[in-house]
C-alpha cells in the first residue's frame, strides 16, 4: 500500500503513454484531425477538380436575376428577382406545407388515436383499418394518388364549381377571397391580441380561485366571447375598413382572390394523412402506457370522461407521446420534398430543381439545400426536446 | 505521419487518374469498346425505343456517326437515358462520353458549365401547343392562361421572357419531367403545354387525341439543338464536331449511305479528300483515313437521318425549314473538309 504512490509516480515519469486517459485523448484527437485532413481534402479535390473541369464555383450567382417564374410565391418574387429570392421561395413553400401538414396531422393523429381505443366496435375497427391501410403504402404513391384523384374530377375554370359567388373550385386550384386591409385596421388585431391576453388572464385566476375555493368559473367560454366579440367590435367601431377581393372568371383563370393550388392541396392532404396514422399509434401507445388505476381514480373522484382525458390521460401520455412524436414532424418535412412529382414548387423542386439546371451550380445548392433540412429540423428538435422536458419535469 | 503520407499519396494519385480521364477520351472510349451516349430516350423522332426495342432518333443516329467514324461499327454505342436535371453533371462527371439529348446550346452552358457544344443537328424553336376547343388562333391570346412546361430547361425561361416582353401574365406549372407535363397538360391542368416545337410535335402523337391539340404559329425562341461533350479534351471536341459536320458535308456533296461505294470512284476532287481516298485526313483526329466514309456507309447523311426520323413521312412530319441545306435556303452549313 505504501509503494503505490511511488510505483505510480515513476510510470508516470517514465512513459506518458501508458496512461489509458493520455493514450485515449490522444487516440481521440487522432482521429479528429484525420477527419478533419480528409474533409479539408474532399473539399480541395472538389473545387480542384472543378476548376480543372472549367465549371464556375462560388455563391455569386444567388445575386444573379433568376429569369424564371414560379407558381406559389409567399412573398413578392418575378423572373427579375434572384436566385437568393427563388431560394426564400421554396423555403417559404416548404415550410408552408410542412406547418399546414403538422397542425393537421396532430389533430387528425389524436383523434385516431383515441378512437382507435373506442370501446364502439365499429369505430375502433375502422380507424385501425385506417391507419393500416394508409402507413402501409409508400407515401409517393399516395402524393400521386391525391394529386390525380383531385385533378381528374374536377371541371376546367369556366365550368368551376361556385361556392355561394365567394369559392370557386376547378382544376386550377381552389379561389378563395383575398381580404383588403383598409384605414385603422390595425385596430381589430390588436383588439384580437388583448382579447387573448385577457382571456389567458381570466383563465389563471380562475384557476386559481378554484384551487383554492372550490368554486369553478367558466372561464373558457367567457374567453371564447371575448375573443370573438372584442375583435368585432373594434371592427364595428372602425367602421369595418375591410372588404373582400372575390376571384372572378376573366379569360383563361380567375383574377383577384389567392389560388390554393391543386399541387398544395394534394401535398399537404397526403402528408396529413399519412403521418397521422403514425401519430394516431404513438398516441395510442401513451394512452395505453397510462396505468387503469389513474381513470379508475378519476371516475372515482366523479370526473366526467372528457375531463379524465384532458386533465389526468392525455398529460401522463404525452411523456410517451412526445420523443416519437419529433420524429414524426421531421419526417413529415423530409418527406414533403415529395412535392417534386407533382410540381409544387417547394425547396428542392425550386432550388434544387430549376434553379440547379440554370444556374449550374450544382455542389453549391445541394449543400445549401442540405444545410437548410439540417437547419429545419434541428430547429424542430429543439422546440419539441424543450416541450418533452418540460412535460416530463412537471410530471414528476 | 503515416496517415498523411497515405493521404499525400491518394491525392496524388487522384489527380494523376482525374488528369488521365480528361485528357484521353479517345483511348477510353477505344479501350472500353464503346461510345456512351446521353439521350433523353423519351422523346420520338430524337430518341426513343421502337416497338422492337432499337433505340431510334436523330440524337441515337447521332451517336451511331460517332461509333461508326471510330471503331467502323455502329453499334458499338451506348445509349444511357439522363433525365434533363442531371444530364450536364454526367456529362461532367464522366458518365457519358457525349450528350445527345436534344439540348439548347446557350452561352451559360457553354461558358460556365465545363461542357462544350459543338454545333447544331437540329434548329428549333419554342412553341405553345393548346386544346383546339379553347379556340385560341395565336400566342398573343394567352393573357392569364396556365402553361405547363419542364424544370430546368430553356423553355421556362424564354417563357417568362415572352410573357414579360408582351405585357401579359400566366401562371406557370412546373414538372421534373416532360412526360408528367404532357400528361397534366391533357388532363386539364394547364391550358398551353410549351416546349421546342419538334418536342411539341413529338408530344403532340403521343397524347388521346392528337387532333384535338393546335401548335400555335408563333415561334418565341431560339433553340439550336446539338450534341455536347465535355470540356477540356479537344481531340474528343474535334472528332464529335467533325463526325457533324461530315453527316452535313456528305449530303451537300451528295454522298449517301446508298451510293457511297460508287462515289469511291468519283473524280470530284472535295468528294475524294471527303472519302480519304487520297490523303489521310483522319489521322489528325487520331482516327482512320475513312472515318467519314464508315459514318456514311453505316449511318447515312443527314438528310437521310433526317427522313428517317423527324421528316414528313415520320409521325412527327416536320417540314425541312431551316434545318435544309445552306444551298436550299436552310441554315445547315458546315465548314470544308480539306
Amino acid at each position: 500500500m505504501a509503494k503505490r504512490p511511488r510505483d505510480e509516480q515513476t510510470t508516470w515519469k517514465s512513459s506518458r503513454l501508458n496512461d489509458p486517459r493520455i493514450r485515449g485523448w490522444l487516440a481521440q484527437a487522432a482521429v479528429l484531425a484525420i477527419l478533419i485532413a480528409a474533409i479539408v481534402y474532399g473539399i480541395y479535390n472538389v473545387s480542384h477538380n472543378l476548376t480543372k473541369a472549367g465549371i464556375t464555383t462560388g455563391f455569386t450567382f444567388l445575386g444573379h436575376p433568376a429569369g424564371f417564374d414560379i407558381s406559389q410565391t409567399l412573398i413578392p418574387y418575378s423572373s427579375r428577382s434572384t436566385y437568393a429570392d427563388a431560394f426564400v421561395i421554396g423555403l417559404l413553400n416548404t415550410l408552408l406545407v410542412s406547418f399546414l401538414g403538422m397542425v393537421s396531422a396532430t389533430f387528425l393523429g389524436f383523434f385516431l388515436g383515441v378512437i382507435r381505443l373506442s370501446p364502439n366496435w365499429i369505430v375502433a375497427k375502422m380507424a385501425e383499418a385506417y391507419t393500416e391501410v394508409i402507413r402501409n403504402i409508400p407515401l409517393l404513391l399516395q402524393v400521386l394518388f391525391w394529386y390525380l384523384a383531385i385533378l381528374s374530377p374536377l371541371p376546367g375554370p369556366r365550368a368551376a364549381l361556385n361556392l355561394g359567388d365567394a369559392f370557386f373550385l376547378c382544376n386550377r386550384g381552389l379561389q378563395i377571397p383575398r381580404p383588403v386591409f383598409g384605414e385603422n385596421f390595425a385596430a381589430t388585431p390588436l383588439a384580437l391580441l388583448a382579447a387573448i391576453v385577457l382571456a389567458v388572464v381570466i383563465s389563471r385566476w380562475a384557476r386559481r380561485r378554484q384551487l383554492k375555493t372550490g368554486r369553478p368559473f367558466p372561464s373558457l367560454s367567457c374567453g371564447l366571447a371575448l375573443i370573438v366579440a372584442m375583435p368585432l367590435i373594434a371592427l364595428a367601431a372602425t367602421g369595418f375598413p375591410l372588404h373582400w377581393e372575390v376571384p372572378e372568371l376573366s379569360g383563361f383563370n380567375f383574377k383577384g382572390g389567392i389560388t390554393v393550388l391543386p399541387e398544395l392541396i394534394a401535398l399537404w392532404l397526403s402528408l396529413t394523412l399519412y403521418t397521422a396514422t403514425f401519430i394516431g399509434e404513438y398516441v395510442r401507445s401513451g394512452i395505453l402506457a397510462v396505468d387503469k388505476g389513474q381513470r379508475e381514480a378519476a371516475y372515482a373522484l366523479g370526473h366526467r370522461p372528457w375531463m379524465t382525458y384532458r386533465l389526468i390521460i392525455i398529460p401522463q401520455a404525452m411523456r410517451v407521446v412526445t420523443p416519437p412524436l419529433i420524429s414524426q414532424y421531421l419526417t413529415l418535412v423530409k418527406n414533403s420534398s415529395l412535392a417534386v412529382v407533382i410540381g409544387y414548387p417547394d425547396l428542392i423542386h425550386v432550388f434544387a430543381g430549376t434553379a440547379l439546371n440554370q444556374s449550374g451550380q450544382a455542389v453549391e445548392i445541394i449543400s445549401i439545400t442540405m444545410a437548410v433540412y439540417l437547419f429545419i429540423s434541428l430547429v424542430i428538435s429543439l422546440v419539441m426536446n424543450w416541450y418533452n422536458k418540460h412535460y416530463a419535469l412537471r410530471g414528476q | 505521419m503515416k496517415g498523411i503520407r497515405t493521404l499525400a499519396m491518394a491525392s496524388a494519385m487522384t489527380a494523376l487518374l482525374v488528369g488521365g480521364a480528361v485528357a484521353g477520351t479517345l483511348d477510353t472510349v477505344k479501350e472500353k469498346g464503346y461510345v456512351n451516349t446521353g439521350v433523353s430516350g423519351k422523346v420520338i423522332g430524337f430518341s426513343s425505343p421502337d416497338a422492337k426495342g432499337e433505340w431510334t432518333g436523330l440524337d441515337v443516329e447521332f451517336g451511331r456517326a460517332v461509333a461508326a467514324a471510330i471503331f467502323n461499327d455502329p453499334t458499338k454505342v451506348r445509349f444511357t437515358p439522363v433525365a434533363f436535371k442531371e444530364a450536364f453533371t454526367a456529362l461532367q462527371s464522366g458518365e457519358i462520353d457525349i450528350l445527345a439529348r436534344n439540348t439548347t446550346w446557350t452561352y451559360q452552358r457553354d461558358t460556365k458549365l465545363g461542357l462544350e457544344f459543338v454545333g447544331t443537328i437540329f434548329y428549333d424553336g419554342q412553341g405553345f401547343m393548346v386544346k383546339k376547343s379553347l379556340g385560341v388562333k395565336s400566342a398573343a391570346e394567352l393573357n392569364g392562361a396556365s402553361v405547363c412546361t419542364q424544370a430546368g430547361t430553356t423553355t421556362e425561361l424564354n417563357v417568362s421572357d415572352y410573357f414579360v416582353s408582351k405585357g401579359m401574365t400566366y401562371k406557370p406549372v412546373v414538372y421534373e419531367s416532360a412526360d408528367e407535363a404532357t400528361v397534366i397538360y391533357d388532363s386539364g391542368r394547364c391550358d398551353v403545354y410549351t416546349t421546342d416545337t419538334s418536342g411539341l410535335a413529338a408530344r403532340r402523337s403521343t397524347l388521346g387525341n392528337p387532333k384535338d391539340h393546335l401548335i400555335l404559329p408563333e415561334i418565341i425562341s431560339k433553340e439550336p439543338l446539338g450534341p455536347a461533350v465535355r470540356q477540356g479534351d479537344q481531340q474528343w471536341s474535334d472528332i464529335v464536331r467533325w463526325v457533324l459536320f461530315a453527316l452535313i458535308n456528305a449530303e451537300e456533296l451528295g454522298i449517301t449511305s446508298k451510293n457511297v461505294d460508287e462515289m469511291m470512284k468519283s473524280t470530284n476532287p472535295a468528294i475524294q479528300r471527303f472519302l480519304g481516298i487520297d490523303a489521310n485526313y483522319g489521322e489528325y483526329m487520331g482516327l482512320t483515313a475513312d472515318w467519314a466514309y464508315r459514318i456514311i456507309k453505316h449511318v447515312g447523311n443527314y438528310g437521310e437521318m433526317y427522313e428517317r426520323n423527324v421528316g414528313p413521312a415520320t409521325s412527327l412530319g416536320l417540314e425541312r425549314g431551316v434545318n435544309a441545306l445552306w444551298t436550299k435556303g436552310g441554315l445547315m452549313y458546315a465548314p470544308p473538309i480539306r
